[in-house]
């Protein structure tokens, strides 16, 4: 099963080293990895998307809260979550297909933040699965690039993952 | 204060209360090495090659239970440190690692002995550090000791580059009292609700069975052990790891499992209705095949470290916690109930256990005209009251002193269980008798393994370490030679061992004293002629049967009932 993991990490050299290490070094499975520093800049969130048995994650989760610079951890899948992915598309826009990646890229509330004379680049942010979905759509042969930022997570409600 | 960084390391080093630092100069440690000229704040042991130095740290630790110290230099200096870090980071020994690093300047230039060595370490440290600024070396090391001697123990590396060591640059100094990390907050007592539940299956077992392991001894919990197992008449197992924890010549004391284990332990294993796992991880040569695991069993799992339990068995009662708290809690809970034992059962249960031992799984033949190597360890311990501070290498004889030098203390059998380093032996031997001066301290070898690290013969010779050398001489690397034996078909591919030194001379070079011994009537008197040479290194080189196998032996992929015994015991 998919689980995305939630991790308050120390802003130590290394520590990003340390966790991309344990995965490889006990063979798990890891589909994305985000991280940037949080509002308090001696720490770091990340947000990791894994798969497997549930045993597997269970010690994922064990081994990553072993780390010493692991602060904090919390799988995101034991609750109701909110999860967002950005996504940036360029993709060949000229005049006939303009039309039709304006009408898409409204439906899909994306934003067009980049023109030139025979280019879009193009903003979409939403679950993975909205962004597949808006690629699908965009008609044949015309995306030139994707850059896709793999999802940040947080939980519903008040609670917060803090120290 | 106002001291330089290579002051720092050596007033950190002695505000710890480190006794014993073993290391080996080099380029990017040069500040740090004339710091300690000007010093009398610990003893500075030169080891030969930087592996011994790690190892002698270990063996220092394993014998204490107080962190070990070692010093390199950068580059080879690391990469020479690291099957040593691998070693003590697979048994949970505590050490501190110091490296020399190239200046911050030119770190990834690519310069002279520049290796990443944090990069390296990071797989098999609990953690490390890279220390870029004199300001910060105080509380690194503050946490550095902190981290390797509580939870579960391990090695931390401290990589220090050059100009943080110099001598020109002062920063003021103060060692810091106590640390808190909020990162890092090792369990403090078990979870009582989860000892009842323990405490209530292991008091209506039918068939209990108790399985420790090096986390007992770690734990310092040998006493609260063998309080429990006593007060409850259990049957005992111990991993190799773990011997020494409860008394070997108990008689409830069932020796080691696992692959090389009794006959009556690993039955007892498999035929058990509760098994209380105490300190342990389930090591692959321990379980067998996992699917045939302790089949009726519900397992109960004390361990300091979350992250072991569930790992490779299914536990039902998992108790996160030092197993000496824990141990104390159940106790008390046991008391409280005012349980007084299902003797019927337990009877039962011991018939049974007797019957398998009365097949005497580990015997021998005593009237061979070769020296087995069973009768050597024997022999040993005889001569040696069982008062031994035993070192091992790794292979046959590691798992025959296992089998027969019964440890009755903790901390006095020092070997390479996780990672099964070969050359651990000597190096950690020369730790062990630094820290034991005037203690009988032996290293028992094997010809293969011993070559690993022989140039630290002559550290022994240059700090006076009358360490006694059993090596048991088989010509082959013994345990390939039996693995080639049973699944290859005899082909002994590369493990003969051609090209010996004559070990005697060998000995004698490094200015120590050799024996050869090749008759099994001479074994005994030249143990007790060695023993006595109580200033001098001994080296025996004890030529045993070629070809002699350990037995009990569970061939990989096995579960504990379907053991191999010795050919002329073999099972009906």
């Amino acid at each position: 099963m998919r689980h995305i993991i939630s991790l308050l990490l120390e802003n130590e050299s290394g520590a990003l080293s340390r966790v991309a290490g344990l995965f490889s070094a006990r063979g798990y499975n890891i589909e994305a990895l985000t991280v940037a520093p949080t509002d308090d800049p001696t720490m770091s969130r990340m947000t990791l998307v894994t798969a497997g048995r549930e045993e597997v994650i269970e010690q994922i989760k064990k081994q990553l809260n072993k780390l010493i610079d692991v602060v904090k951890l919390q799988d995101l899948a034991d609750g109701p979550h909110i999860e967002r992915e950005l996504m940036l598309i360029k993709v060949r826009a000229e005049e006939d297909n303009r039309p039709e990646l304006m009408r898409l890229s409204e439906i899909f509330r994306a934003r067009i933040i980049d023109v030139t004379e025979t280019s879009y680049v193009i903003e979409v942010t939403g679950t993975g699965d909205k962004l597949d979905a808006f690629v699908a759509a965009i008609p044949n042969g015309l995306i030139t690039e994707v850059v896709r930022s793999g999802p940040s997570g947080i939980s519903r409600g008040a609670k917060g993952l803090t120290i | 204060m106002e001291l330089s960084g290579a002051e720092i390391v050596v007033q950190a080093l002695q505000d710890e209360g480190v006794e014993y630092v073993f290391g080996y100069p080099g380029g990017a440690v040069l500040h740090i090495y004339d710091a300690i000229f000007k010093s009398q704040a610990f003893k500075h042991v030169l080891v030969r090659h930087e592996q011994g130095a790690v190892h002698a740290a270990d063996g220092y630790s394993r014998s204490t239970g107080k962190p070990g110290v070692a010093l390199v230099t950068s580059g080879p200096g690391a990469t020479n440190a690291v099957t040593g870090l691998a070693t003590a980071y697979m048994d949970s020994v505590p050490l501190i690692v110091i490296s020399g690093q190239v200046p911050t300047p030119v770190i990834g230039s690519d310069a002279f002995q520049e290796v990443d060595t944090v990069g390296i370490t990071r797989p098999c440290t609990k953690h490390n550090f890279l220390v870029k600024d004199p300001r910060l070396l105080a509380e690194t090391f503050k946490r550095a000791f902190h981290i390797a001697t509580t939870g579960r123990p391990g090695p931390v590396l401290i990589d220090i580059p050059k100009d943080v060591t110099d001598p020109n640059v002062t920063v003021s100094y103060e060692y810091p009292k106590s640390i808190k990390l909020r990162s890092y907050n090792p369990a403090q007592a078990g979870h009582l609700g989860q000892i009842k539940k323990a405490v209530e299956l292991v008091t209506k077992a039918e068939r209990p069975m108790v399985y420790t392991g090096g986390g007992v001894i770690h734990g310092e919990a040998s006493k609260e052990l063998t309080e429990l197992v006593k007060h409850m008449n259990l049957p005992i197992t111990q991993t190799l790891m773990g011997l020494g924890s409860y008394p070997g010549t108990d008689k409830q004391f069932l020796g080691m499992l696992g692959m090389h284990g009794t006959y009556e332990a690993n039955m007892a294993m498999h035929e058990c209705d509760v098994l209380l796992a105490i300190g342990v991880r389930f090591d692959d040569r321990v379980t067998g095949k996992l699917d045939q695991f302790c089949p009726d069993a519900a397992i109960i799992h004390i361990d300091i470290d979350p992250s072991s339990i569930s790992k490779n068995v299914r536990v039902d009662v998992p108790i996160v916690g030092p197993v000496k708290s824990v141990l104390r809690d159940f106790l008390r809970l046991v008391k409280e109930e005012s349980w007084t034992g299902n003797n019927q059962l337990q009877q039962l249960w011991w018939q049974q256990i007797e019957t398998w031992r009365s097949r005497l799984c580990l015997n021998y033949d005593r009237n061979s005209s070769k020296i087995k190597p069973q009768f050597a360890i024997e022999t040993l311990y005889n001569i040696t009251n069982g008062e031994l501070y035993l070192t091992s290498d790794v292979g046959q004889h590691q798992m025959f002193a296992a089998q027969f030098y019964k440890f009755n203390e903790p901390r006095r059998w020092i070997n390479s269980g996780g990672l099964g380093t070969m050359g651990f032996g000597l190096p950690s031997a020369m730790g062990v008798q630094l820290a034991h001066p005037g203690k009988p301290v032996a290293c028992i070898s094997g010809e293969a393994s011993i070559l690993m690290c022989i140039q630290e013969l002559a550290t022994c010779k240059q700090h006076d370490l009358p360490i006694k050398i059993v090596l048991l001489n088989n010509g082959y690397m013994g345990m390939v030679r039996q693995w080639q034996e049973m699944f290859y078909d005899k082909r002994y591919s590369h493990s003969y061992v051609e090209a010996l030194p004559d070990f005697v001379k060998l000995a004698e070079s490094f200015g120590h004293v050799g024996m050869n011994l090749e008759r099994p009537q001479d074994l005994e008197p030249a143990m007790r002629e060695a023993f006595a040479m109580k200033d001098r290194l001994v080296f025996m080189n004890v030529i045993v049967d070629p070809e002699e196998n350990v037995y009990p032996m569970i061939a990989m992929g096995q579960g504990h009932h379907n053991m191999h015994l010795a050919p002329e015991r073999e099972l009906a």
